[in-house]
C-alpha cells in the first residue's frame, strides 16, 4: 500500500473545558512514510494521538485511520496499529516474556503463533537472557526496548511513537534509533512525537509543527530549515555578548533573536557577525557558526515563551 | 457490541496476576472473616439464646458468607481496580488494542466477581467444615452469591469511574458499606431496628443477599424468584453505571 493514506486528519477541532486544543487540524501519513509532531507543551500532540487512534472524539472534522473511520471503528482499526506511549506502561505484575504474551491476547492471538512472535521480539529488543526477569529490574533503556517491541506483537502496519526515547541516556537512545530506522526500511509507516529535534531530524521523512491547535509548517527537514532558517546561524553568548551586537551588526535585514542570554543570528547577519569577530576577537564572547537545524525553525515557528500544560 | 473474547482476556490478565499471589490475597479475604465468626459466633454466642432459630454461630456463618460476597468484590472493584486503571495505567494500554473501555470495564467487573467467588467459596468451605448447612445450601448458595458478587462488583466500580483517589473510598465504606454490613440482617434479625430503619434496611443490595441466603439454609424458597430478580436487576443497574460513568471519566480527563 506504498502511497496510500494511513492517518489522515481533516479540519479537525477539539475542545476541552472551553479550550480550544485543535483548532481545524489538517494532517496526512502516508504508509511507509515517519511523520515527526513536534510542539511546544500543550500544542495539542497527545490529543491528535488519542484521536489519531479512536480514544476520543473530534467536535467537528474527520479521522481516518488505516481506511476506517474514527472513533466509531476505532477498534477495528487498532488491530494493526502497534502504540509505544509516552508513560511508562509496562505492566509491572508480569515478566519481560509475560508482558509481550499478555498483550499479544489482546489482539486476539494465541498459541504457538504468539509464543513464536514473542521469542522473536525478544530478540529484536535484546532482551533474550532477562526473559524471566520481572519488568521492575529492568533499566529505562530495557523498559523503552521492550515496550517498542510489544508494540510490534501484532505486525502492526502503522507505528504510534509517543516520545519514545525521553529520559533515555544517549546509549539507550541510539539503540532505540537504530530499531526505528530498522522498522522504517521494513516499510513501517510511523507517527512520531518528540521534543528531541535530533530525533525528528534522524528518523523523520516529514516534520509537522503544531502550535496553538493547528499544523503551522510540514515538510521535510531539510526543506524547512532551508525555507524557515537558512543557511547558516551564529550563536554568541558571554558577558560581552550585548555590548558585541550592538556594536557590531546592522539593524537592517535579518532579526537577530535572543533566547535567554544567547543572542541567535542568521544567514547575512551571521556572516557578517562572524566576519566581525574574526577581525576583532572578543575575550569575554563566545560563539560558534553552525548550519541551520530543526531547532531553530521550532523557536521560529514557535515563539520561545515557556509553554506549560 | 460487546467482543467477549476481549472482556476474557482482561479477565485473564487479572486472573494470571492473581495466580502469583493466591495464598496471600486468600489468606488476607478469609482470616478477618473466620476470626469475626469464631469470636462473635462461638464467644458471643455461647452467651445468646438461639437467635433466628438456630445457634448464633450458625445465624451469623450465613451473613458471613453474604458479607465476604460484598467485601471481596468491593475492594477489588475499588483500590485494585483503580491502581490498574489510573496508577499503573493498565486499562489505557489496554485500550491502545482493539480492546474497548467498555470490555475493560466488563472484565474488571468479571474478575471482580470472580475474586468476590474465591473468597466467597472459601468461607463456604470454611462453613461446611463447621458443619453448617447442608449439601443442598452448600450448592444452591453458589446462585445467589454469583449474582451478588457481579452486583457488588458493579457497585464498586461505579464507584471507582467517581474517585479522583485511593482516599475517595472511604465516602463509601462509610456510608454504604459499613452501614450495609451492619443492618442488613447479617448479624441480627432486621426486626429489631426500627420501623423507619427497617424500611429503608430491606432495599439494601445486602439485605436482598442476606434474605435469600437464609431462606436457602432453611428452606423456604417463597421468596428466592423476587430475591434473584431484584439483585438481577441491581446488578445490571450498577454495571450498565459503571461503564457509562467511566466512559464519561475517560472522554473528560483520559484515566
Amino acid at each position: 500500500m506504498a502511497g496510500s493514506t494511513v492517518l489522515n486528519l481533516s479540519g479537525v477541532r477539539k475542545t476541552y473545558g472551553g479550550r480550544a486544543v485543535l483548532t481545524g487540524l489538517n494532517f496526512s501519513l502516508n504508509a511507509g512514510e515517519c511523520v515527526a509532531l513536534l510542539g511546544p507543551n500543550g500544542a495539542g500532540k497527545s490529543t491528535t494521538i488519542a484521536l489519531a487512534l479512536g480514544l476520543a472524539q473530534a467536535d467537528d472534522g474527520v479521522v481516518e485511520l488505516l481506511g476506517k473511520t474514527l472513533p466509531e471503528a476505532g477498534h477495528i482499526a487498532r488491530q494493526d496499529v502497534g502504540v509505544v506511549p509516552q508513560y511508562d506502561a509496562l505492566d509491572p505484575d508480569f515478566t519481560v516474556f509475560e508482558n509481550l504474551m499478555v498483550f499479544g491476547r489482546y489482539f486476539g492471538l494465541h498459541g504457538k503463533q504468539l509464543r513464536e512472535r514473542a521469542e522473536l521480539l525478544l530478540g529484536f529488543a535484546q532482551l533474550v537472557n532477562r526473559r524471566n526477569d520481572s519488568v521492575a529490574t529492568l533499566s529505562g533503556g530495557m523498559r523503552r526496548r521492550l515496550m517498542l517491541a510489544r508494540a510490534l506483537i501484532n505486525q502492526p502496519k502503522v507505528l504510534f511513537l509517543d516520545e519514545p526515547t525521553t529520559g533515555l541516556d544517549p546509549q539507550a537512545k541510539h539503540v532505540i534509533w537504530d530499531r526505528l530506522v530498522d522498522l522504517k526500511r521494513q516499510g513501517m509507516a510511523m507517527f512520531l512525537t518528540t521534543h528531541y529535534m535530533d530525533e525528528a531530524q534522524r528518523l523523520a521523512d516529514r516534520v509537522a509543527v503544531l502550535d496553538h491547535g493547528d499544523i503551522v509548517a510540514c515538510d521535510k527537514p531539510l526543506t524547512l530549515i532551508r525555507n524557515v532558517v537558512g543557511h547558516a546561524v551564529l550563536e554568541l553568548w558571554g558577558a560581552g555578548a550585548a555590548r558585541c551586537v550592538s556594536q557590531h551588526v546592522s539593524s537592517k535585514g535579518e532579526p537577530i533573536e535572543q533566547r535567554g542570554e544567547t543572542f541567535y543570528f542568521r544567514n547575512g547577519k551571521a556572516d557578517e557577525m562572524l566576519e566581525a569577530l574574526k577581525r576583532s576577537p572578543q575575550s569575554d564572547v563566545d560563539y560558534i557558526y553552525r548550519p541551520g537545524n530543526l531547532e531553530d525553525v521550532f523557536f521560529s515557528l514557535t515563539g520561545r515563551a515557556l509553554r506549560d500544560d | 457490541m460487546i467482543n467477549f473474547h476481549a472482556v476474557f482476556q482482561v479477565w485473564r490478565r487479572n486472573f494470571l496476576v492473581w495466580r502469583k499471589l493466591a495464598l496471600p490475597s486468600l489468606l488476607g479475604n478469609v482470616v478477618d472473616p473466620v476470626m469475626a465468626l469464631m469470636a462473635f459466633g462461638l464467644g458471643l454466642g455461647s452467651m445468646l439464646p438461639n437467635v433466628g432459630g438456630m445457634p448464633y454461630l450458625n445465624y451469623l456463618a450465613v451473613g458471613a458468607v453474604c458479607i465476604s460476597a460484598m467485601n471481596a468484590p468491593t475492594f477489588e472493584a475499588l483500590y485494585s481496580a483503580f491502581s490498574r486503571m489510573h496508577t499503573q495505567k493498565t486499562w489505557q494500554v489496554i485500550m491502545n488494542t482493539p480492546v474497548r473501555l467498555r470490555e475493560v470495564v466488563l472484565g474488571e467487573c468479571s474478575w471482580a466477581a470472580s475474586k468476590g467467588l474465591i473468597s466467597t467459596g472459601a468461607m463456604l468451605l470454611i462453613v461446611a467444615l463447621l458443619g453448617i448447612g447442608d449439601v443442598q445450601f452448600w450448592v444452591l448458595s453458589w446462585f445467589v452469591l454469583i449474582l451478588a458478587c457481579l452486583m457488588f462488583a458493579g457497585f464498586g466500580l461505579c464507584i471507582n469511574a467517581r474517585a479522583p483517589s485511593y482516599d475517595f473510598f472511604m465516602f463509601y465504606f462509610t456510608l454504604v458499606v459499613t452501614p450495609m454490613t451492619f443492618l442488613s440482617g447479617a448479624f441480627f434479625p432486621r426486626e429489631q431496628l426500627p420501623e423507619w430503619l427497617r424500611m429503608v434496611a430491606d432495599y439494601m443490595p445486602l439485605s436482598v443477599v442476606v434474605d435469600a441466603l437464609r431462606g436457602i439454609y432453611a428452606r423456604d424458597f417463597s421468596m428466592l424468584p423476587a430475591l434473584l430478580v431484584q439483585m438481577a436487576v441491581y446488578a445490571t443497574v450498577g454495571i450498565g453505571l459503571a461503564i457509562f460513568l467511566t466512559e464519561r471519566r475517560f472522554k473528560r480527563k483520559g484515566a
